[in-house]
């Protein structure tokens, strides 16, 4: 498969700058189908800002984004979901008065071809209804489908979180810290979950469980300050003396 | 589904009973339901912006005002306008105006939307009161009221003021059930998506702008439908139409209703044009003309319903509910 060799999300040369701080400083990274690469680094490191460049929710003073062949750079995040790059939010960031179904069914709803219907009632889309129960399903939720969401638990309001973003059926995942917040059962079925969906999405992943990270990362970026410390397979990064060094606080973490 | 089907036969029961009150009511009491009928037309067409996608509009009078001078502005001298023809084009005249204030005013948020709506609202009805396109500051008389007939054959006659309370009630009915219909839809569950959290329905895929600006477009027809009507009953139309008195006061009718429930805003509606009916027939009192001062009153009634009622009129309904079944739908 040529899908495998040709990264289908790629940035060269990103930076954003907040006034005199650069959050990101020329970061080419490139993420490949059925590849999971993982983001670290210490809070502060531009990670989130990272992901808010790729889905549009901030635009980049310098450098690109590529989709595949198409440059996305600075396109408004509704149409860059509209491309096939999904994305949950660190800061859990859903609809707290609807249900977890109808949180989910709005995010499939959004994949309809026609964005405006206005006659049709909204719930009698059978395709709709299975895709949000599917995206429940996936991660373990779908007994709570019709609770709100103000109601369910830290945890659960992060799995509704990432669930929503696969109800709109993205090639590239691109996920904020996933398991903060979550308790270890839920960890660990969304570390299978991931892994499963490594093998048909390409996943951006930013995550500071480092257990998760080794245990699906097949690619592993450290950024320090905004800029790119070490990049390479978990072993390369691991025996990285520039990471070592850089990265005392999590020294331990990455010799376990 | 229970708790549906008992507000099915509840607004049922209502259109019946007004449907039936010709047949009972005079002719002063049928002119003031049709006001408020119209005026419930208003309130539940600001209702979709501002109890459902969150758009907190200061100038929904321009539209209403809008379409009632559209009629006016076509109406020959002496000679009466084509109903069939007139009222689509009221309409469509508070759509395009809708359309292009919303493409500006829709891409701000918050205090600063109040403030452009509010700001667009007050320069129309500025152009409308200092410059003699349609009468200035007095306004215009429609001479003859629009006649509806087609071919030979004339449904109803606006001159009658029954048939326009019909006309009144019937177009109510088919706003409520067409705005019903609209929320069930796609469409409505993203629009209350955007009211909710906006940021997230962008980063889910929705362009955002496009379904508040629509928003704006079909609350801004339905106003024109209102406006259109007035203009019908009174036989005139002025700037104040237009102005942000009654701009505040249908919000009021939305708020004290119950924002986001359609029923609400019409009763809101209801009460507030009652109330104000009655403050101003208050008699005097040690000297002083207590109906002149209805505002007053009015004022005292506002802070009231705000503190008691912070789900408005409808809430009551609500807590009764809640109390008998223990939970809601």
């Amino acid at each position: 498969m040529t899908e495998t060799a040709a990264p289908v999300l790629r940035t060269r040369g990103l930076a954003r700058h907040f006034g005199g701080l650069a959050a990101v400083k020329d970061v080419s990274i490139e993420c490949r189908m059925r590849e999971v690469h993982a983001v670290i680094g210490p809070n502060g490191a531009g990670k989130t800002t990272l992901i808010n460049l790729l889905s549009g929710d901030l635009r980049p003073s310098a450098g690109s984004v590529i989709l595949g062949d198409e440059d996305i750079t600075g396109l408004e995040p509704h149409r860059i979901s509209k491309l096939g790059v999904g994305r949950s939010y660190q800061k859990t960031n859903v609809f707290l008065p609807f249900t977890a179904f109808e949180n989910c069914r709005l995010a499939a709803q959004s994949r309809l071809k026609s964005s405006m219907r206005f006659f049709r009632p909204a719930l009698s889309d059978q395709d709709l209804n299975a895709v949000a129960e599917q995206a429940l399903i996936a991660v373990g939720l779908d007994s709570k489908g019709g609770l709100a969401v103000a109601a369910l638990s830290h945890g659960e309001q992060r799995q509704v979180e990432i669930a929503m973003t696969l109800a709109t059926n993205p090639r590239v995942l691109l996920l904020d810290e996933p398991l903060a917040g979550m308790g270890a059962e839920e960890s660990a079925r969304i570390v299978e979950l991931l892994k499963k969906l490594a093998s048909d999405h390409a996943i951006l992943l930013v995550e500071h469980d480092m257990d998760a990270v080794f245990a699906v990362a097949d690619v592993l970026t450290v950024m320090v300050n905004g800029m790119v410390l070490e990049s390479g397979t978990p072993e390369q990064v691991r025996s990285s003396r520039a990471v070592q060094e850089a990265y005392l606080g999590t020294e331990e973490l990455l010799h376990e | 589904m229970m708790a549906n089907r008992v507000r099915l036969a509840v607004l049922v029961a209502g259109v019946a009973a007004l449907a039936l009150l010709p047949f009972f009511a005079e002719k002063f009491t049928m002119q003031m339901i049709t006001k408020i009928m119209i005026m419930a037309i208003l309130a539940m067409s600001l209702d979709l912006l501002l109890g459902y996608t969150g758009l907190v509009s200061f100038g929904h009078a321009a539209f209403y005002g809008a379409a009632g001078y559209a009629l006016a502005l076509v109406t020959p001298h002496d000679q009466a306008a084509n109903f069939w023809t007139s009222f689509p084009l009221a309409i469509a005249a508070s759509a395009l105006l809708a359309l292009a204030i919303g493409f500006f005013v829709v891409r701000t948020r918050g205090v600063y939307f109040i403030m452009v709506t509010l700001a667009f609202a007050q320069m129309l009805f500025f152009v409308f009161h200092d410059t003699r396109i349609a009468g200035g500051s007095d306004g215009i008389y429609i001479d003859v009221r629009p006649v509806a007939r087609i071919g030979g054959w004339q449904p109803f006659n606006l001159d009658n003021f029954a048939h326009v309370y019909y006309l009144a009630l019937g177009l109510m009915v088919l706003v409520y059930v067409f705005l019903r219909v609209v929320l069930r839809s796609p469409f409505g569950h993203a629009i209350v998506g955007i009211r909710v959290n906006e940021h997230r329905m962008q980063s889910l895929g929705y362009p955002t702008f496009r379904y508040k600006l629509a928003c704006f477009v079909i609350a801004g027809a339905i106003a024109g439908i209102a406006g259109y009507l007035s203009a019908i009953q009174f036989g005139a139309v002025n700037p104040e139409m237009m102005g942000w008195h009654l701009s505040a006061a249908v919000m009021m009718m939305v708020i004290l209703g119950g924002m986001g429930t359609l029923v609400g805003p019409a009763i809101g509606a209801a009460i507030w044009m009652l109330l104000e009916l009655s403050f101003q027939g208050l008699p005097q009192a040690g000297g002083v003309d207590l109906g002149k001062h209805w505002q007053l009153f009015m004022g005292a009634f506002i802070v009231l319903a705000t503190l008691f009622l912070p789900n408005g009129l409808i809430g009551i309904v609500k807590l009764l509910h809640r109390g008998k079944e223990g939970a809601d739908d």
